[in-house]
């Protein structure tokens, strides 16, 4: 069974339609790729998924629970959004660190104030801090940083930055994981370090959407291709079908500015 | 010159005396204007516009007027036009209505200080805790609320060290702050009269407490140093 379900998502922003109509599924351990111009939707896309935006339309399920229907307001209260939320990670374009926490702080905080709201709390209230440490620790130690654990995002690198994102997003353990164009705010000698860590959890089967301008990237890490345009998915499938025999039109042209640049 | 430093040790206790009014004026200003002033910031930043309208309206007209004519209507308005003396009589009736008029006219022009603290934390920082499962109050005393903190020290500072002087425009009502002591002397007080030097006097008072709080300040800001 799919993972995650998404079917017939439409949202607009006043009168511009930026998603419309909008379905595709994942299945777990699945890494998905969304190509795309910039304002075709993709990222919206990913914000829908994070509840960051509301859809005006459509359903979003996850492992057959339904998290989001738009003609259901029973599924659409803050309190129940803010769980549901967690079923999902996002790592930004921008990275979006704390810059008054540490690099493990910045790992830790949330699962900390998750933790805290446990019944079992004050009793073990040091074993579980020692828990959520020692897992941040691993985290980082994963993507590279065990020497940078006590660092502000201010004294990191914008690769750096986004590696100790990606662990903020992985503490908690969510069922899917999105990238938002995770490498277009860095220097291009920086991309190579943070695409390196994206193709680590995909070898690891980790459950993941990544909208990406880097077309080898998408082409080789992904599962599955979505090619959006116009808010539309144009063509989907395989990557290698999609990048070497595009049936759409549209899916041709946009690849000819990459492949004859 | 002889004559002076003959009356300097009464003069000194005398401007001690209303230089600690001054200072109390400072504080309740500060202990009651920082709070009140978020309230008035969330208040104008309301998505409930009858609100902002009403809490951006009070803060145009407290901006908008001299300090020294609120702090004469608040403190006769009652009193001579109502015919309810709301204040009480004496040292105390004067201290309790230029406190209202300073935590009001402070909370004002602070609040301003923290919506521009407030709008200026990038978006990102709150839908960052929001994908991470925060609640709303968790991602503002977490997260916002230092980065504001940061950012509002600056103005904050210029702010606290204009409160300090400001506190002399309680004068006009006769709250016996230092200004007041040092004026005492050129009509009689404490057997001197005829002296305009201890009013001079009072600026070395302002001074030395605006050195302290400069290099206080400035501490706090190189605190906050150590996060961009």
């Amino acid at each position: 069974m799919a993972i995650l379900e998404v079917e017939h998502i439409c949202k607009a922003f006043n009168r511009t339609e930026v998603l419309k109509d909008i379905s595709f599924s994942l299945e777990k351990g699945q890494a998905v790729s969304i190509i795309g111009s910039s304002g075709s939707g993709k990222t919206t896309l990913l914000r829908c998924l994070n509840f960051l935006e509301r859809p005006n339309k459509g359903i979003i399920r996850v492992g057959g629970e339904t998290l989001f229907d738009a003609g259901d307001p029973s599924t659409q209260s803050e309190a129940a959004i803010r769980k549901k939320r967690l079923h999902f990670g996002l790592v930004f374009q921008s990275f979006n660190l704390f810059p008054q926490y540490t690099a493990l702080e910045n790992v830790m905080l949330a699962k900390e104030l998750l933790a805290s709201e446990r019944p079992d709390y004050k009793a073990r209230k040091k074993e579980i801090q020692e828990e959520i440490h020692a897992q941040a620790g691993e985290l980082l130690d994963q993507m590279g940083l065990s020497n940078r654990t006590g660092s502000y995002p201010h004294q990191l690198s914008g690769g750096q930055q986004q590696r100790v994102a990606i662990a903020r997003a992985l503490a908690l353990t969510p069922d899917i994981l999105c990238f938002d164009e995770p490498t277009s705010a860095l220097d291009p000698e920086l991309t190579g370090e943070v695409l390196k860590v994206i193709k680590e959890l995909a070898d690891k089967k980790t459950t993941m959407i990544i909208v990406t301008h880097e077309m080898a990237f998408a082409r080789d890490v992904a599962d599955h291709t979505i090619f959006m345009d116009d808010g539309v998915i144009v063509e989907q499938g395989d990557p290698r079908q999609v990048f070497e025999e595009p049936k759409e039109e549209r899916t041709k042209q946009f690849l000819s500015r990459f492949t004859q640049g | 010159m002889e004559q002076m430093m003959e009356q300097m040790p009464i003069v000194v206790h005398a401007l001690n005396i209303g230089f600690i009014q001054t200072l109390k004026l400072f504080f309740i200003t500060l202990i009651g204007a920082f709070p009140l002033g978020l309230v008035i910031a969330f208040g104008s930043m309301s998505k409930f516009k009858p609100l902002s309208y009403f809490t951006k309206l009070i803060v145009w007209i407290i901006r908008g007027t001299p300090l020294m004519i609120q702090l004469l209507i608040i403190y006769y308005f009652p009193g001579l036009v109502l015919h309810r003396p709301i204040w009480g009589s004496g040292e105390s009736g004067r201290f309790l209505a230029a406190a209202v008029s300073f935590i009001l006219n402070y909370a004002c022009y602070f609040s301003e200080i923290y919506r521009g603290g407030i709008q200026g934390v990038p978006i990102g920082q709150e839908e960052a805790g929001l994908v991470l499962g925060m609640t709303k109050s968790q991602i503002f005393f977490k997260i916002t609320l230092l980065q504001m903190i940061k950012r509002i020290v600056p103005p904050m500072s210029n702010e606290i060290i204009t409160l300090v002087k400001d506190t002399s425009l309680a004068r006009i009502i006769a709250l016996q702050e230092i200004i007041w002591a040092g004026q005492a002397f050129m009509k009689g007080s404490y057997g001197i009269s005829g002296a305009i030097w201890p009013l001079f006097f009072t600026a070395v008072y302002y001074l030395i407490f605006n050195g302290v709080l400069t290099v206080l300040l400035s501490r706090l800001e190189s605190r906050l140093n150590y996060f961009r």
